[in-house]
């Protein structure tokens, strides 16, 4: 057996590209606790100083330098260092430290802004390619072919977000091929797959995959050229754990470098380098400080991946966001947890260079996993409030035991399926849509089809509900429409070239469709339902506001007269967009997530029957209306757990903020009790959960004090950012939101 | 005739009312007024939402999960449920024929023999103890008890788990001379599975002032971090698992 493969147990792994069997075969679950850990390496603690030092002036000027010129690609900038001595991992997107390369293929016009923003002259030689559509982006080729349907649902704002003029994001690639393969043999099993498709019929279909094939073996060939610029050759498979860690990064590095993707997620790596550092502790030429060193060095890399985008972009989205999202833990489907030393290691970044709101670490739950392992994942979380939680007992029956997350909550099998990412719907202004037939309530414009208004002085629950579905249909037809123009569109002039060369020739694709303002609706039909609600309406006939009369029961506190309206209004939304035919017949999904925007969007949003005044925010993901959750923490999340995630398999985002003395009095009793929050919501079908513990005040005196605090970092709908990094609108809506105390 | 109580809120996410995570029920009517109360919307009989056992025991019944996996259950409090004895121990017995974990926080208002009933049903009692003599429970509580540490007593002598509770005033209720007493009269009981000494804090004062209450504490500085420690210290060497 060839040397990179020594000692490892053999599979089918061996034969074919199979990962997951290379994992199951050889990995070493760990039960233990977290004592063995290693404290930071001076190297580490040097590197991260430097770094703080680079981020601080980050701050200060929004971005810290730019490339105008050259078009990233995966081996266009030569090699960059932090400090070349220092560096066990090495790797950056462009030639320096936090410098922001541009990647046009997008769109032109957000690179065009974004330099201008930030005080840069985009080269004219560069631009001209753009301008004169020497060579054509994403965004041409989608307002090219958008219809006047379209244009105008996205100007409403009823659907927004689109990835229309940036790069979708939300493919994980899977870079652990590239340690465990070397790429010379991943590009031989790239020729065989093109000649498999050798075909008597050569349709469309089988043409594009050829082409895709084509580009992919390109792609990694720069791989290769990228990597031997740093004097490495990842052409053959990585031999020891320090080059299976720069092996696998530098795959994910060629993702960062072509692609300027929404979600640039990882996937699942921790289990598997944990294999190679096994080996090469028993050959004693590393020990747990080494370990820590190298899985140290790799996370300050994915914590400096930088995109160049507009402010616009980040006011949506909130501080800079790359969501590089990693997955630790889950059970495997033959019982065996999917923890190792690893996993711990991962997590013990939060403590060796201090909380972070990426790489994204994201703990699959099981009520199965070692009790020594939730544990330590709750004082984590309890110390640090940067890990999210997901459902690992609720997505390893659909999708096995090697799946990661891309972005905050999308599970998707690793190397074997990617999406097409759909941002989201705007339901809450869908259903003043269905009051105002069809028009826009802050607008008047006509937006969707003309249809008859709601004329009466007092809202009936039925007939709301009939005009809301019958928008349904209209929204659900235009917004997959708009999916297959943009993904048409991406697939034709922003092909992720690296990150498909890192999946199997045949993938499985999901549209993924996503809704906000989902606890709006609820309590708006729950108050239309349960309470009177009078309508106001301006000359025009518009309807403006409402007076709700007498209480009503909101969602959030797990009671079914209103929980099964949410419940309702996914599933009937989630049938909709089933009915339609989708771009590569991808399989339409439905998220309910925000991540920051549901400020945005509520400021785009009209008064609501449930009471909410226009331009307020919306509650974040599937969160309860901020202080309508009145019953507690835990009746709150178990509303949210009722939503039903057979109709929304793309992911339920929830956030849960506490004070840390609302977890119980002593250390002992906040992990225990946080620990017993977390299975009971996952015992419950809960999908997602961030946890936040910390004090209202600790915020306040952030906002006042950002020098303080550089590295506080919050959980929000399904990612963390660094506080001091909002806009202070958005930290003012995080501390107006539910926190959970009692006293 | 179905027994009902006046239920003043529900709070589904309990952690500091016993161990796990609890379903706390606050129950409307308190004998007592003290000084630094939490909760003064609680102290009438009158108000609060009419539950029956059952319709309790119905919505209990959602938070199982949660309470099996942390080792929770279901928390008695106030107000001071004492006054509504009958309800709560026939909800506690339903509870109990539902394996779930009861306790009840009181500060022992009425007489042991009273309370013998909904004793008899519950897991656990989180004691507050407010004073040590007759008079210091007047000044603090505006009622006098003939015998503030009676109930603590009787507690003990039936064997009943207890969490004593203190709440630690500066200048009212710190003094070395109560804390050593407390300390050795709590040494000589034989039920006390935890002594937890809470900080006086000001948290509640808008909620005086909502009701038109003069609060009288407003000049007392929250207890801090060295009060605690030295109170707490001197439980230690009383060997008390204080917390």
């Amino acid at each position: 057996m060839k040397k990179a493969w020594q000692s490892f147990v053999p599979g089918r792994w061996t034969n074919a590209i199979d990962v997951r069997d290379f994992v199951q075969k050889n990995y070493k679950p760990y039960e233990g606790d977290a004592a063995f850990l290693a404290g930071p390496a001076q190297s580490t603690l040097k590197l991260w100083e430097k770094l703080q030092v680079l981020m601080k002036e980050e701050r200060a000027n929004g971005i810290l330098d730019a490339d105008t010129r050259i078009i990233s690609t995966i081996d266009a900038h030569a090699p960059g260092y932090i400090d070349r001595d220092l560096e066990r991992i090495v790797g950056l997107q462009t030639e320096k430290p936090l410098k922001r390369a541009i990647m046009p293929y997008g769109g032109i016009r957000i690179v065009k802004s974004a330099l201008e923003a930030y005080g840069y002259t985009p080269d004219p030689a560069t631009m001209e390619i753009f301008d004169k559509r020497i060579r054509k982006t994403h965004n041409d080729g989608v307002f090219d072919t958008y219809t006047e349907a379209m244009k105008a649902a996205r100007r409403s704002g009823v659907i927004t977000g689109l990835p229309d003029a940036y790069g979708r994001g939300r493919i994980i690639g899977d870079y652990r091929r590239v340690a465990l393969y070397g790429v010379d043999r991943l590009i031989e099993a790239k020729e065989e797959e093109k000649k498999s498709l050798d075909m008597e019929y050569m349709t469309a279909d089988v043409v594009l995959l050829r082409e895709e094939l084509a580009e992919q073996i390109l792609a990694l060939k720069e791989l290769k050229t990228m990597a031997a610029a740093y004097g490495d050759d990842v052409g053959r498979p990585a031999e020891t754990a320090r080059e299976a860690v720069q092996w696998t990064y530098y795959g994910y590095l060629s993702a960062v470098k072509e692609q300027n993707g929404a979600a640039m997620s990882l996937g699942r790596v921790s289990n598997f380098l944990d294999i190679y550092f096994e080996r090469d502790m028993a050959l004693g030429i590393l020990d747990e400080s080494g370990v820590q060193e190298l899985m140290d060095h790799f996370v300050m890399k994915l914590r400096i991946v930088r995109f160049l985008r507009t402010p616009e972009y980040n006011e949506l989205f909130s501080g800079d966001p790359t969501w590089v999202t990693e997955v630790i833990g889950g059970m495997g489907i033959d019982g065996r947890p999917l923890v190792t030393k690893s996993s711990f290691r991962t997590l013990h970044t939060l403590y060796t260079i201090g909380p972070a709101p990426e790489p994204n670490l994201t703990v699959l739950w099981s009520l199965n996993l070692p009790e020594l392992f939730k544990r330590y994942c709750a004082k984590v979380s309890i110390d640090t409030s940067s890990i999210q939680y997901e459902n690992d007992d609720l997505m390893r029956p659909i999708y096995g035991d090697d799946y990661g997350i891309a972005c905050c909550v999308s599970a998707m099998k690793i190397g074997k399926q990617m999406q097409f990412f759909g941002a989201r719907a705007n339901l809450a202004k869908a259903l003043l849509y269905a009051i105002n037939g069809g028009r826009d309530e802050k607008t008047g414009v006509q937006v969707a089809p003309m249809f008859a208004p709601i004329t009466s002085e007092y809202l009936d629950y039925d007939e709301v509900l009939t005009k809301f579905d019958q928008v349904l249909d209209w929204l659900s037809q235009l917004y997959i429409n708009t999916l297959n123009i943009i993904h048409y569109m991406h697939d034709k002039y922003a092909y992720e070239r690296v990150q498909m060369a890192l999946h199997d020739k045949d993938v499985l694709r999901t549209s993924a469709c996503g809704i906000a303002g989902l606890s709006v609706v609820a309590d708006a039909l729950s108050a239309v339902k349960h309470a009177k609600v009078k309508v106001i309406r301006d000359e025009t006939g518009l309807a403006v506001d409402y007076e709700i009369e007498g209480p009503y029961p909101a969602f959030g506190n797990n009671d079914d007269r209103v929980d099964q309206i949410a419940q309702d209004v996914v599933k009937r939304f989630m049938e909709k967009l089933r009915k339609h035919k989708t771009y590569r017949d991808s399989v339409p999904t439905l998220s309910i997530l925000t991540i920051t925007s549901n400020v945005v969007y509520g400021k785009k949003t009209g008064s609501t029957p449930d009471g909410r005044k226009a331009g307020e925010p919306f509650a974040s993901g599937a969160n309860p209306m901020h202080g309508r959750d009145v019953n507690g923490a835990v009746a709150s999340m178990a509303s949210v757990a009722k939503l039903p995630y057979e109709h929304s398999e793309d992911g339920i985002s929830y956030t849960f903020s506490i004070v840390p003395k609302a977890l119980g009095r002593t250390e002992e009793d906040r992990t225990g009790n946080l620990t017993g929050l977390l299975d009971g919501y996952f015992s419950q079908s809960g999908h997602h959960i961030n946890v936040n513990v910390f004090d209202r005040e600790t915020l306040l005196d952030a906002v006042e004090h950002p020098e303080l605090y550089p590295q506080l970092t919050i959980r929000i709908s399904g990612y963390a950012v660094n506080f001091i990094k909002l806009t202070r609108e958005q930290q003012m809506d995080v501390i107006t939101r539910t926190f959970h105390k009692q006293f | 005739m179905t027994i009902t109580g006046k239920i003043h809120s529900i709070e589904t996410c309990g952690t500091v009312d016993g161990p796990g995570i609890r379903y706390v029920f606050f129950t409307q009517g308190c004998p007592f007024r003290c000084l630094y109360c939490h909760n003064p919307d609680t102290w009438s009989l009158q108000g609060g939402r009419e539950y029956s056992v059952e319709a309790l025991m119905e919505d209990i019944r959602k938070y199982k999960p949660f309470m099996a996996f942390s080792g929770g259950g279901v928390t008695a409090t106030g107000g001071d449920p004492l006054l509504q004895a009958d309800f709560v121990e026939a909800l506690f017995r339903a509870c109990r024929r539902e394996n779930i974990h009861t306790a009840l926080d009181t500060s022992g208002c009425i007489s042991p023999v009273k309370a013998a009933g909904v004793l008899s049903q519950t897991d656990l009692v989180l004691l507050d103890i407010k004073a040590l003599t007759p008079e210091a429970h007047k000044a603090i509580t505006g009622v006098q008890l003939a015998d503030p540490l009676g109930f603590a007593r009787h507690l003990s002598e039936i064997k009943k788990p207890v969490w004593i509770r203190y709440v630690l005033i500066p200048g009212l209720t710190d003094t070395a001379t109560d804390l050593e007493t407390l300390a050795l009269f709590l040494q000589g009981l034989k039920n006390i599975e935890r002594v937890e000494l809470l900080a006086f804090h000001k948290m509640a004062e808008y909620k005086w002032k909502e009701l038109g209450l003069d609060y009288r504490l407003g000049n007392v500085p929250a207890a801090d971090d060295l009060l605690m420690e030295k109170a707490a210290s001197i439980f230690r060497r009383y060997g008390l698992p204080v917390r």
